[in-house]
């Protein structure tokens, strides 16, 4: 067992040490040699010709033009542009490999770390420097510094108090009693006598589509946005026989048309897909699945919170309206869900 | 060939000789230079991975520029009058009608487009690449494992950026990812609301969101991407480019070609490859279509909304995780949006951060290694490494659940339940696999090394005996095969001492030695000298192999004669 | 006596100036006649001989009733090939359409005698290349809010739960598809008119075209299903392309033997 341990120490096989170096055709064969001179600096001279191409397309094409029904001026200075530039690195590259001197050379590495003796000749630099300061032997300033450092980290993070207004405004919507569902883009109100069995409409809020004395909307930019963001609703009509209402709101639909919010309370993704038949609503995003049949209960997908209800009623002319805003929070779950006004 | 005239005599040269002295007498370059000039870097394509990452950079901070003269951050509303009709009279953010400005009344605008988003695409791809390469061989054990840390800041940075880069245009797919963010930040605990209105500025949409974006974009984390790109560079120069063991190649020696010329014309012209290939990526493959999408709305939504694909595995997890969210203390906690979106992130970047520490402390290693290994022999390095692997592309399909759907006509749900389960059982199962194939390939090499390798020749003795002749391997390639370090010695750690004192450290030694028998399990050992010589011997009388002295260089062997003899070449 | 004289010349008078529609009334109803002869072998099987439906032992539907669907239904389920159901599957998928134009129209006129229900689109409400260039924005506005969650930005599909889908709509004929916005064929929900007027329907069908029309400006489109498929050409090509590239960089060229 000695013997085993002993040999250990010497590797199986020995280092043959660097293979010899033996030339390359185009070191030997003047003919060769020429060859790759001409394909390099053949491959260089096409890559100018590019660049110029590159110049006549950009005047000489038009934005509408089209090939092979692409961008015409893409595809043109593109390839120009790409080509030119693949052809340098090419003909740099082939240049190195069969023109440019290949012998392997030998670098020897040093440590990584420092020698012994820059090492102490810092440490002696610094204790120097350390002694003379005073810092080690003067707890005061040292203390009173360090302090008055770390104390300046608050205006740091003070200063971005107002980066934003502290979050109240999530529990209430644009949605108020009386308001018209309206469908979107167009902004009409809807009849139930409109809507048919199996009828998806993506709907909004009546005030988005609201103008004021000038014409002008009452909700627009990033007032609109915010609103939609959380006021957006899908109104649907299914056969009464297919809905169990959740309790208490057997009377939030009209004959068979119930209003949800659109937005999923996974994280915000507005929700369209609308299956008549199975009376389920699937978010694009996460998957997660709602039966709107059944209260918007979630049975698929990551959403943990059912889809809020909107209450619906009928305004004098017959049109869809609003009963109140929304009775759960709109949208993703946050921390302080269940601590504010409604959950 | 003609004769070199040093630069100092030739006619550029003397001109030059008034500047360049006039820099040295206040710069003092020539020390940094006479090291650097001809400094050494080992010959490998694995080695250029890295390079495409950083050429990548390069090419992204040059269109990027391009693209801040006309590119508008603001969310302000707008009415679109440009050129591309179904959008004419359409209310839109500045910021998209900019977009779509450039894409279609700048000229070279849509290319520059396309060249910054495939550029950033290959600069995340490039990164993982180049990070498995050095995982997989080892490259990121002492000295280098500072610069392993700075590549993950580099990673995780890298996806930051683009996330901010392709939100910057607001258009309805990217605008659907913000909204994923807004509930993302929300979920998190305690503070997540107050976070969630600090980074918009309000509530969502808000409109500040798309010019802070704008900033980190452009000046923030490309500043502390250059500045670590930078420190990357320096250590990479500092430490010297690893290698693979080979003839000639030892543990104190680089052995490679000179930065002048050779390096400096195969990696200043895999720049010029790197820009020209994205350019005519750019040329020929759309990407980011936004004008298809059209301006970002809370209400609307298009069917296979997925973020850019280096974001995909957070997309995936987020889908697959079930729907649990509980209250506690009047607090609620939503996990299936925080664990997969926010920790498993952190997860996955803290076990990457950790990795080379966690390896020194299991093999207890603290030589300088400057060569690298072969990823057999290290079987359970490599099994994990293939395991995270495994973990990450189970939920990187997870993330196109939809579009696997639709395209190979399956049900999304079952999608859905199988990636549930594969993302914990397919690494299990993947670690297995990769470790038994390690040990094969580790098994093959030592055959080769003792008993040569198969020539396909068969021979039938008189008796009917048939076995295939042996040749052996030429030194350099028996060399190649043995130069990784003997497996050590693993012992229990003492319980007591001599004395029947208790050992303090028992329980952390005894963990310590449970992980390294794991890490080695398996592996097998290189052959030993006496290994080799008993092989030999044994070839000399049996016959099986090819007297010695024969040197083959394997693809040269031409066959065997009647008598047994290799016929030369 | 008198009366029969007046009953007799009632009678004359009006099948002297009531020929008209009598004959139309034939037409129609040799249509309806027609429809119905195809409906029995065609149909009955699984919409019942009185097409009002057929439900499994376990009262499950088995083939719906079709009474008051209308023809426009019909026209599309039957024109885009997706009626007769060959196959049972999670649904109906477009095929090459069976019965020939003629024999559709007769079905869908057997399927409207059975009771009232939308009608096929006339040309003049299908005729998406007369709306303007306003029209077609406010195509894509009605397009992005009410299709492109199933259908997909441009029109290239979506999954749906257990297996179903929503299909391409490229290739699609403009009355199809107004036909599936208006009687949401399947799982597809319905527009109707009061809600999506016709000229909307017009317009959205407008935008699709214009979408199918245009030139893909930046190169090839990847069949517009987004990021997932730029992920895996960065990855194939890109990635593939350059490390084939760094391949041939670090690869050793040919040597010159030793002599």
């Amino acid at each position: 067992m000695n013997d085993r341990h002993e040999i250990e120490r010497v590797e199986p096989i020995e280092n043959p040490g660097l293979p010899e170096h033996l030339p390359r055709p185009t070191d030997v064969d003047p003919k060769q040699e020429r060859r790759a001179e001409l394909q390099v600096s053949g491959m260089f001279g096409l890559a100018g010709l590019l660049a110029l191409a590159f110049c006549v397309f950009y005047f000489m094409i038009d934005l509408d033009q089209t090939f092979l029904n692409w961008s015409a001026l893409n595809v043109a200075l593109g390839a120009t542009l790409g080509f030119s530039l693949l052809l340098i690195g090419a003909g740099a590259i082939q240049w190195a490999k069969k023109l440019m001197g290949d012998q392997e050379i030998i670098e020897m590495r040093h440590p990584a770390a420092s020698s012994t003796q820059d090492r102490e000749e810092t440490l002696e630099a610094l204790n120097a420097g350390i002694d003379e300061s005073g810092f080690a032997r003067r707890p005061l300033i040292r203390n009173s510094l360090l302090g008055a450092m770390g104390l300046l980290g608050l205006p740091a993070v003070v200063l971005l108090r107002d980066l934003g207004p502290l979050p109240h405004s999530m529990y209430e919507t644009v949605w108020k009693k009386g308001m018209r569902v309206v469908n979107d883009v167009s902004g009409t109100p809807i009849k139930p006598s409109d809507l048919e069995v199996g009828q998806l409409v993506n709907a909004e809020p009546g005030i988005l589509f609201e103008t004021d004395a000038d014409g002008e909307r009452v909700l627009h930019g990033t007032e609109a946005l915010q609103a939609k963001a959380k006021a957006a609703v899908i109104v649907v009509r299914m056969r009464p026989d297919d809905i169990t209402p959740a309790k208490g709101r057997e009377n939030w639909g009209i004959d068979g048309i119930v209003c949800y919010s659109k937005i999923c309370t996974h994280v915000g993704c507005p929700i369209s897909l609308w299956e008549q038949q199975t009376h389920h609503l699937l978010c694009p995003c996460h998957q997660s699945t709602f039966d709107l049949g059944d209260a918007g209960k979630v049975i698929f997908g990551p959403a943990n919170r059912p889809l809020p209800q909107l209450q619906l009623g009928l305004d004098g002319e017959g049109y869809l309206i609003a009963m109140d805003d929304f009775q759960e929070v709109v949208g993703p779950s946050f921390p302080e869900l269940k601590r504010g006004p409604k959950s | 060939m003609s004769t070199y005239t040093p630069i100092e005599d030739t006619g550029v040269g003397k001109k030059s000789s008034g500047p360049v002295q006039w820099l040295d007498e206040r710069l003092g370059l020539a020390g940094l230079a006479k090291k650097n000039l001809r400094k050494v870097f080992p010959d490998h394509w694995s080695f250029m991975l890295g390079e495409i990452a950083l050429w990548s950079f390069v090419v992204l901070l040059l269109t990027g520029t391009f693209l801040t003269f006309w590119f508008q951050p603001s969310m302000a509303e707008t009415t679109y009058q440009g050129v591309y009709a179904p959008f004419r009279g359409l209310e839109m953010s500045h910021a998209f009608a900019s977009t779509l400005n450039i894409s279609f009344d700048i000229r070279g605008g849509l290319l520059m487009r396309q060249i910054h988003h495939w550029s950033a695409a290959l600069f995340m791809a490039a990164i993982i690449v180049h990070m498995l390469r050095v995982f997989f061989t080892g490259a990121f054990r002492k000295p280098r494992e500072i610069n392993w840390l700075i590549g993950i800041g580099l990673f995780s940075l890298g996806m930051i950026e683009g996330f901010a880069g392709y939100s910057l245009p607001d258009d309805l797919l990217s605008g659907t990812g913000l909204r994923f963010v807004d509930g993302l930040i929300r979920s998190i605990p305690i503070v997540g609301s107050y976070i969630e209105f600090f980074v918009f500025g309000g509530e969502f949409p808000g409109d500040i969101i798309i010019p802070r974006l704008y900033m980190a974009h452009i000046l923030l984390i490309p500043a502390l991407l250059l500045g670590l790109i930078g420190a990357h560079m320096l250590l990479l120069v500092y430490h010297k480019h690893t290698q693979w063991p080979g003839p000639g190649r030892t543990e104190r020696n680089v052995v490679g070609y000179p930065m002048l010329p050779v390096y400096a014309a195969k990696a200043g012209g895999f720049f010029f490859v790197v820009f020209g290939f994205t350019a005519l990526m750019g040329a020929f493959i759309q990407i980011n279509p936004v004008w298809l999408y059209g301006p970002y709305n809370p209400s609307e939504v298009t069917a296979g909304s997925q973020p850019d694909w280096y974001m995909g595995w957070v997309e995936g997890a987020v889908r697959i995780m079930p729907n649990w969210e509980n209250t506690i203390f009047g607090w609620t906690f939503s996990w299936n949006v925080f664990v997969p979106a926010v920790l498993l992130m952190g997860l996955l970047f803290t076990v990457l951060a950790l990795w080379p520490f966690v390896e020194r402390w299991i093999t207890g290693d603290d030589r300088d290694h400057h060569l690298l290994d072969r990823p057999r022999n290290m079987p359970v390095r490599t099994a994990l490494g293939v395991a995270g692997m495994t973990f990450y592309s189970i939920n990187w399909i997870a993330g196109g659940n939809d579009i696997i759907a639709l395209k190979l006509h399956m049900d999304i749900f079952v999608i859905t339940w199988a990636c549930r389960i594969l993302v914990f059982v397919a690494p299990v199962v993947a670690f297995i696999v990769t470790k038994r194939i390690c040990i094969g390939l580790q098994h093959g090499d030592k055959e080769r090394i003792l008993h040569g390798f198969e020539t396909g020749v068969i021979e039938r003795t008189a008796d009917g005996n048939y076995s295939e002749r042996h040749a052996p391997l030429d030194s350099v390639r028996q060399y190649e095969l043995t130069t990784h370090d003997r497996l050590p010695v693993l012992e229990a750690p003492a319980e007591t001492d001599d004395n029947g004192v208790r050992n303090p450290e028992g329980r952390k030694a005894r963990l310590h030695a449970k992980a390294r028998d794991f890490f080695y399990s398996g592996a097998v050992d290189k052959p030993t000298a006496l290994d080799v010589e008993e092989a030999h011997r044994h070839a000399d009388h049996t016959g099986h192999e090819l007297p010695q002295g024969n040197e083959f260089k394997g693809n040269e062997f031409k066959g065997v004669s009647e008598a047994g003899i290799p016929k030369e070449h | 006596m008198v009366l029969l004289v007046g009953l007799l010349v009632a009678g004359g008078l009006y099948s002297a100036f009531a020929p008209q529609s009598a004959t139309a009334v034939d037409e129609d109803s040799r249509k309806v006649e027609a429809g119905r002869q195809l409906f029995l072998i065609g149909c009955a099987s699984c919409h019942g001989k009185n097409a009002s439906g057929v439900l499994t032992k376990s009262g499950n539907i088995y083939g719906p009733s079709l009474i008051g669907v209308g023809a426009a239904a019909v026209d599309f389920q039957v024109g885009t090939g997706r009626m007769p159901l060959t196959n049972s599957g999670p649904q109906a998928p477009r095929k090459e359409p069976v019965y020939t134009a003629e024999e559709t129209s007769q079905l869908a006129a057997y399927v409207a005698s059975l009771g009232p229900g939308p009608s096929v689109p006339g040309d003049e409400i299908l005729d998406y290349q007369s709306v303007d260039e306003e029209g077609v924005k406010r195509g894509g506005e009605f397009f992005r809010t009410n299709c492109t969650a199933c259908h997909n930005s441009v029109g290239a599909g979506g999954a749906l739960p257990n297996g179903r889908y929503a299909p391409k709509l490229t290739g699609v004929s403009a009355k199809h598809m107004y036909e599936a916005m208006l009687t949401g064929p399947q799982q597809m929900p319905v527009f109707s008119d009061a809600v999506i007027t016709p000229e909307d329907k017009r317009a959205v069908i407008a935008y699709v075209k214009a979408l199918e029309d245009e030139p893909s400006y930046g190169g090839f489109g990847g069949g517009g299903l987004g990021p997932v498929v730029d992920g895996l050409i960065a990855w194939v090509i890109g990635i593939g392309g350059l490390v084939g590239f760094a391949v041939w960089i670090g690869a050793h060229g040919a040597r010159v033997k030793k002599q």
